[in-house]
């Protein structure tokens, strides 16, 4: 079964760390990356650009609305997202634990619709 | 009354509705396992007992801030219970058996007289904890139900433990204690030819939500550490209950050397600091004392098992910090004991393995760990990614060995773990430079 984990975390967070502390926070996504690739879970996975670099969209009465910016003004966002192949829920959690964001953030596990 | 007056009054009632809190705290910490075996040992309905017994602790909240704490606080919630109980038999039976049924309900104990002693409660945990880890419970439902039921934790707390969402973890509870309703589950201690083996699931529910609470390496997950402390105190329970079992006994030590080094595993920083660089002086050394009067008194039983040597491991790594003495022999003789008892484990594979380099050297040391390597439960398992790197770093193999801390590093739930793991990664990478 497929579910989506999203990573929420404060947005600012990320610019207060060192460079140290980046550089060691980028290498434990990319080794979570890797796990989850050795494990052949792994369906697909982005970084999202920052939500000041979104756009909102919304039809209303047959008239597009562009809106700058994200759909929820929070101090949270969403920063990234994998999509992983598991049995179940508890496996998904599992994977959702180990994830770095997990740590500084919160990760939401949402499974997804089988088409 | 004036202004004056009316808060003093306030003042008093919330005094005493604190008192009153805190009375049922203490009795529901001591007693709720108790409490729910003595309603639930004949009817077997779990379900029913737990929400009689939460609705007797709801009546003692409004009642003893205005009445007084009873002097016999267990017996009175005893009392409210079976009444609610049998109020819910009534409820639902309305044929010819439910007088048997009711009487049956009278639960032995004479319904006190009008200021008569209740007598004494009998101890029916064990054969409660002994339902609760039935074979025909499933396995991985075992712990969450005894610290649920025995132990009174909520399932929130306990889903969170173990890493599952709090619905699924309540349905899971739901089913098992249906499960032991409808399928006649009995309350009882197994006779002296079964014991053996039922108490072997017993202890292997208690050592797994043992396991579940020692995750939290900083302790700072309340519901985590709880779980170990809960498990510890509910394996002392199981001794004292069964005092002529070697293995309960066992794992008690085995606990308590583990818990005894808790506040050794974080630095003043929060990092993460292994066995072999501990502070020793951090150690809970009252705590380690008692680990090996108990693991003494075990091996005097002359029966050995899984728990007491997993304890006599502790009590030699502990041995070789403090005295500074090389004991690997021993350690690994250890392992080949525990290997001969829980074949083919590949867990305890691992950490024979890593003693062996000890002893041997790094070679030896992978060799013996290959010889697992295929098993499939490995791929996902932090530890064996992370003893592997060590190995293979130590015998020179450097890309390898970053791999591997690539894998281990991946597998991490612990951000401090992760760090540690990545500080040894990233060494490797400067050695190779230099």
């Amino acid at each position: 079964m497929q579910y989506l984990l999203m990573l929420h975390a404060e947005e600012a967070g990320w610019e207060r760390l060192t460079k140290e502390q980046q550089q060691q926070g980028a290498a434990a996504y990319m080794a979570y990356g890797e796990a989850l690739k050795q494990a052949g879970v792994l369906r697909g996975s982005n970084r999202l650009r920052p939500s000041s670099a979104a756009t909102t969209v919304r039809v209303a009465n047959g008239k597009p609305q562009v809106v700058d910016g994200p759909y929820v003004e929070s101090k949270e966002q969403i920063g990234g997202y994998y999509l992983i192949d598991v049995a179940d829920l508890d496996a998904a959690i599992s994977w959702a634990s180990r994830c770095p964001g997990a740590g500084h953030g919160t990760v939401e596990v949402r499974p997804v619709w089988s088409m | 009354m004036s202004r004056d007056d009316r808060d003093a009054s306030t003042d008093g009632a919330h005094r005493g509705g604190e008192q009153a809190r805190a009375a049922a705290e203490a009795v529901a910490r001591r007693s709720y396992g108790k409490l729910v075996a003595f309603l639930a040992a004949r009817t077997r309905d779990v379900a029913a007992a737990e929400d009689a017994l939460s609705e007797a602790f709801a009546a003692a909240l409004a009642d003893w801030p205005l009445s007084g704490c009873p002097a016999n606080p267990e017996g009175w919630l005893l009392t409210v219970a079976r009444r609610k109980v049998i109020d819910m038999y009534r409820g639902q039976r309305r044929d010819e058996h439910a007088g048997d049924e009711l009487r049956v309900l009278g639960f032995g104990l004479e319904e006190g007289s009008a200021g008569g002693e209740v007598p004494a409660i009998p101890d029916q945990r064990l054969a409660l904890v002994f339902a609760c880890a039935h074979p025909a419970i499933e396995a991985n439902i075992r712990a969450p139900l005894i610290l649920q039921v025995v132990m009174g934790l909520d399932a929130k707390r306990i889903a969170s433990a173990f890493l599952m969402s709090p619905a699924a973890m309540g349905k899971r509870l739901v089913r098992a204690k249906e499960k032991i309703r409808q399928a006649g589950i009995p309350f009882r201690v197994p006779e002296r030819e079964e014991l053996g083996e039922r108490l072997d699931t017993v202890l292997g529910a208690i050592y797994g939500a043992f396991a579940e609470g020692w995750t939290d390496l900083a302790g700072t997950d309340g519901a985590r550490r709880d779980l170990a402390e809960e498990a510890i105190f509910l394996c002392r329970v199981v001794t004292e209950l069964l005092p002529g079992e070697p293995e309960a006994l066992g794992l008690l030590a085995l606990m308590l050397h583990a818990e005894a080094r808790r506040r050794a595993r974080r630095d003043s920083h929060g990092e993460y600091v292994p066995l072999a660089e501990q502070d020793f002086a951090l150690w809970d050394t009252a705590m380690i004392a008692e680990a090996e009067a108990f693991l003494r008194r075990a091996s005097g039983m002359g029966s050995i098992g899984r728990y007491q040597l997993e304890a006599a491991l502790q009590s030699a790594h502990v041995h070789r910090r403090r005295a500074g003495v090389a004991n690997w022999e021993e350690v690994v003789q250890l392992y080949d004991a525990l290997m001969a008892v829980v074949a083919g484990s590949p867990v305890v594979a691992v950490n024979r393995a890593l003693a062996i380099a000890e002893l041997h050297g790094a070679g030896p040391g992978l060799a013996a760990m290959q010889e697992v390597a295929g098993d499939p439960r490995l791929t996902e398992y932090q530890p064996y990614w992370a003893a592997r790197a060590e190995l293979l770093a130590r015998a020179g193999a450097r890309g390898e060995a970053r791999a591997a801390y690539e894998m281990a590093i991946g597998l991490e739930r612990d951000a401090a773990v992760r760090r540690w793991l990545q500080q040894r990664q990233a060494a490797l990478t400067d050695r190779t430079e230099s």
